[in-house]
């Protein structure tokens, strides 16, 4: 199994990366660019076979080590 | 009084600040490795400098759950003292000693120069010499300095003073202009600025000294 965790900032915290991204990309002439947000992907290698059981222990994961709760959220998606 | 500096792999304060406590002291600090699993017996904890396994992940956050640190927490929450600089001030906010996070600098910049800091809280071990409203001269060097926390902790931290050091000219997008931070009771503080880094001042004591020798004060 395998799962995807995608880490976010909170919608209202600053990202100066994600502005340099949308500054960027203006310049080079991509003007419907209005914002940008940037995140991290982490992709983990799981053993077991049971889908709920993995969502579980990846989402107490998030909690304790993959995000920041002050400051990012996450989503965690299970594949086989 | 005796101090321990804990050694993260990516620490490059260390021995900076090592060498600030034994001028201030007249005697070296214990050095703990991160692996340490042993309790050490001493006053006063310092969480250097530096970029503890190199940022990954975030600034502090592979730090905060290593061995050593659980001996920490336990210092800390039996009111020991605990001093956090700069990615130690990060290592507490991850480990949740102190409340909120420090994001990248609000312009992306790594940041390295002298700063003005004005005192707002002198009801702490380290700040007891100084007076309120009383500035400082301490540099910075970070680049994830830039202090945020959600609005109804900050209200909270706001009410109860906790907010120790605060820029003059916020260098880094930090809110509220926060550089440096103590938990409720005063006993933990984690502050951007490097006070090991202004230990003299032209041919003068500097701000720095001033902090450890009321640190050293307050526990003799």
């Amino acid at each position: 199994m395998k799962a995807i965790v995608h880490v976010q900032l909170k919608p209202g915290v600053l990202d100066p990366q994600g502005q340099a991204i949308a500054g960027a990309l203006a310049s080079l002439g991509y003007d419907e660019v209005t914002g940008a947000r940037q995140g991290k992907v982490i992709e983990l290698e799981l053993s077991g076979t049971d889908h709920a059981l993995a969502r579980e222990r990846v989402e107490a994961m998030c909690g304790q080590l993959l995000a920041n709760m002050v400051i990012e959220q996450f989503s965690v998606e299970i594949l086989d | 009084m005796r101090v321990a500096v804990i050694v993260f792999p990516g620490s490059n304060c260390d021995r900076d600040v090592a060498e600030a406590i034994a001028q201030v002291t007249g005697k070296p600090p214990i050095m703990v490795w991160h692996r340490e699993t042993t309790f050490f017996d001493v006053d006063l904890v310092i969480l250097p400098g530096g970029f503890a396994y190199g940022d990954y992940l975030r600034p502090g956050a592979m730090a905060a759950r290593s061995s050593v640190m659980r001996h920490v927490l336990d210092h800390a929450k039996a009111g020991g003292l605990v001093l956090g600089i700069c990615n130690g001030f990060q290592v507490l906010t991850e480990i949740g000693l102190l409340p909120g996070a420090l994001l990248p600098n609000a312009g992306m910049k790594f940041i390295c120069k002298p700063v003005k800091l004005k005192v707002t809280r002198t009801s702490t071990p380290f700040t007891g010499s100084f007076t309120k409203g009383q500035y400082l001269d301490i540099p910075v060097a970070h680049h994830d300095g830039n202090y945020f926390a959600q609005k109804d902790e900050l209200s909270r931290l706001e009410d109860n003073e906790q907010v120790v050091f605060r820029y003059e000219n916020n260098p880094n997008g930090s809110i509220n202009d926060i550089a440096g931070l103590s938990n409720v009771s005063g006993n933990v503080l984690g502050m951007m600025p490097h006070p090991e880094r202004a230990m003299v001042h032209g041919k003068t004591r500097g701000d720095g000294y001033k902090l450890f020798n009321t640190l050293m004060e307050t526990i003799r």
